[in-house]
């Protein structure tokens, strides 16, 4: 039984982060509104355009305009949200290094869609994965409750002075984007109290100048990167101790990894977002047939949960991983290489294998996830998995 | 290793390569950029301050009836030298 009850309303995963963002008092939102932009700057600009909210909405001509306008405003202090998808956080890639490295803390939600070509803008995870190694937190939600729920987080997190970086909080394409669910909103008044006026620790300021974005090179460039790493790693603690605060105020039960029946689990699936809804109602009925499964879904992959996945691990004896991305040429997905690399170190024999699945908005069915629960459970007992790298939903 | 001698390390400098003072850029002298330098035959010159215009770098300097090069900064371009109307002005290539 819950003890706080707040309104629920019905909301799409994009109207959710536009709600999400309507009471965290934002004041600039830079947004391109075309395809593949999704309902959440739409939503939005409704608010604005109603008056319920003071942001500063700039429409610009691209993606890679939105982001350079985000920085510009992050950078006098301001709080920034813009929302992006597929070929548009592409477009941005550039803009993204430079927003972490500027150190602005802006909140981005990113609806996760295909890449071209063929052109596509149905879910997976190859826009957001093509841009891993950007330097922004990156948070998945499940659905659009915890979209919200994060949104409202993230923007404590980025702002946080042991971190500022910017967040992206991410959801699945359609299945999350445009599926209307009851969704547990907050008083604005509860939101303002848990999310302060943002206190820059550096602003553009006329009347105390400073320069931004000089050039940088050999002697100290090295420098700078080593201080976002040190954010990164600064990080963890930051969204632990946000989670907390968000724990208590809406009683959920946020940190950096979810797990779900892992207590006593022999295997477990991994996977990122709206996937794990799916695994989890399959562990379930898998559990009532007395097979001991578990799910294990990183809420944050930027920065990596490595003390927390092991954690979770360390009793498995198989785990099979679920990338909704292709890195080609490379020797599995982005969610197993971390994996693996982190059981390597630690000295780990627990058998893994991966399996690609839902390119292009390709359906994961409870069928296909029972299949990959039951080639863990016959390693499990045969101690062999047989295919370390597979494709799951893929015609021949 | 000559980079590392003399500066400050990641926990020293303020983040997100911001300078705090303004004006830094003075500090960083460009001239050794340069492979020519520009040098102004002050006979020819005629004052007509067209080098001073199109100098990207703000390095010609006014002098009462004549100009010179603040080699701090000029970086050999030779845009002066293609501006002059007067053919005052050569590039020399520069030795170190």
């Amino acid at each position: 039984m819950k003890q706080v009850m707040g309104k629920i309303i019905g909301l799409t995963g994009d109207e959710a982060i536009a709600y999400a963002v309507k009471q965290c008092n934002v004041d600039v939102v830079a947004a391109y509104p075309i395809t593949p932009q999704t309902i959440i700057v739409e939503a939005f600009s409704e608010y604005v355009h109603n008056g319920e909210v003071d942001t500063e909405f700039i429409c610009v001509e691209s993606e890679h305009s939105a982001m350079s306008a985000c920085i510009g405003a992050s950078l006098t202090g301001a709080r920034v949200f813009t929302a992006t998808a597929s070929q548009g956080l592409a477009l941005m890639h550039e803009m993204l290094y430079i927003a972490s490295g500027l150190r602005c803390p802006i909140v981005m939600g990113v609806v996760n869609r295909a890449l071209s070509a063929p052109i596509n803008i149905h879910g997976d995870h190859s826009d957001m994965m093509g841009s891993r190694d950007c330097g922004w937190i990156q948070i998945y939600a499940e659905n659009a409750q915890e979209a919200y729920d994060w949104v409202i987080q993230a923007f404590k997190i980025a702002e946080d002075h042991d971190v500022l970086l910017p967040v992206t909080v991410c959801i699945d394409a359609f299945i999350l984007s445009h599926s209307m669910e009851g969704v547990e909103v907050r008083e604005d008044e509860e939101v303002s109290k848990f999310l302060p006026v943002r206190k820059p620790s550096f602003k553009l300021d006329p009347d105390k100048p400073i320069t931004v974005g000089a050039l940088c090179l050999t002697d100290y460039y090295f420098e700078v990167k080593r201080q976002q790493v040190d954010a990164m790693e600064r990080a963890p603690s930051v969204i632990k101790r946000v989670t907390k605060e968000y724990n208590a105020l809406a009683d959920r039960s946020y940190g950096l990894i979810e797990t779900y029946n892992m207590e006593d689990a022999d295997v477990a699936i991994m996977c990122l977002g709206s996937t794990a809804g799916t695994a989890k109602a399959v562990a379930r009925k898998l559990r009532d047939e007395g097979k001991k499964v578990g799910v294990i879904k990183p809420w944050v992959y930027r920065p990596f949960p490595t003390e927390d996945v092991l954690e979770a691990v360390k009793d498995l004896k198989v785990l099979a991983v679920l990338d909704r991305a292709c890195s080609f040429g490379a020797p599995y997905g982005a969610l197993c290489s971390d994996v693996l690399s982190i059981l390597y170190t630690e000295g780990s024999d627990l058998l893994v294998f991966n399996g690609v699945y839902g390119l292009g908005g390709r359906d994961i069915t409870p069928f296909d996830v029972e299949a990959v629960f039951n080639e863990a459970l016959e390693a499990a007992e045969t101690g062999v998995v047989k295919e370390r790298f597979k494709f799951i939903g893929v015609r021949e | 290793m000559s980079e590392s001698e003399n500066k400050l390390g990641w926990r020293s400098i303020p983040i997100a390569g911001i300078l705090l003072e303004p004006g830094s850029s003075l500090k960083y002298k460009t001239g050794d950029w340069r492979a020519f330098r520009p040098v102004i035959d002050v006979e020819k010159c005629v004052n007509c301050l067209l080098c001073w215009i199109y100098c990207p770098d703000g390095a010609i300097i006014r002098l009462e009836n004549h100009v010179a090069v603040n080699y701090d900064y000029c970086k050999g371009c030779g845009i002066c030298k293609t501006e002059c109307p007067a053919g005052a002005i050569k590039m020399v290539e520069e030795e170190r």
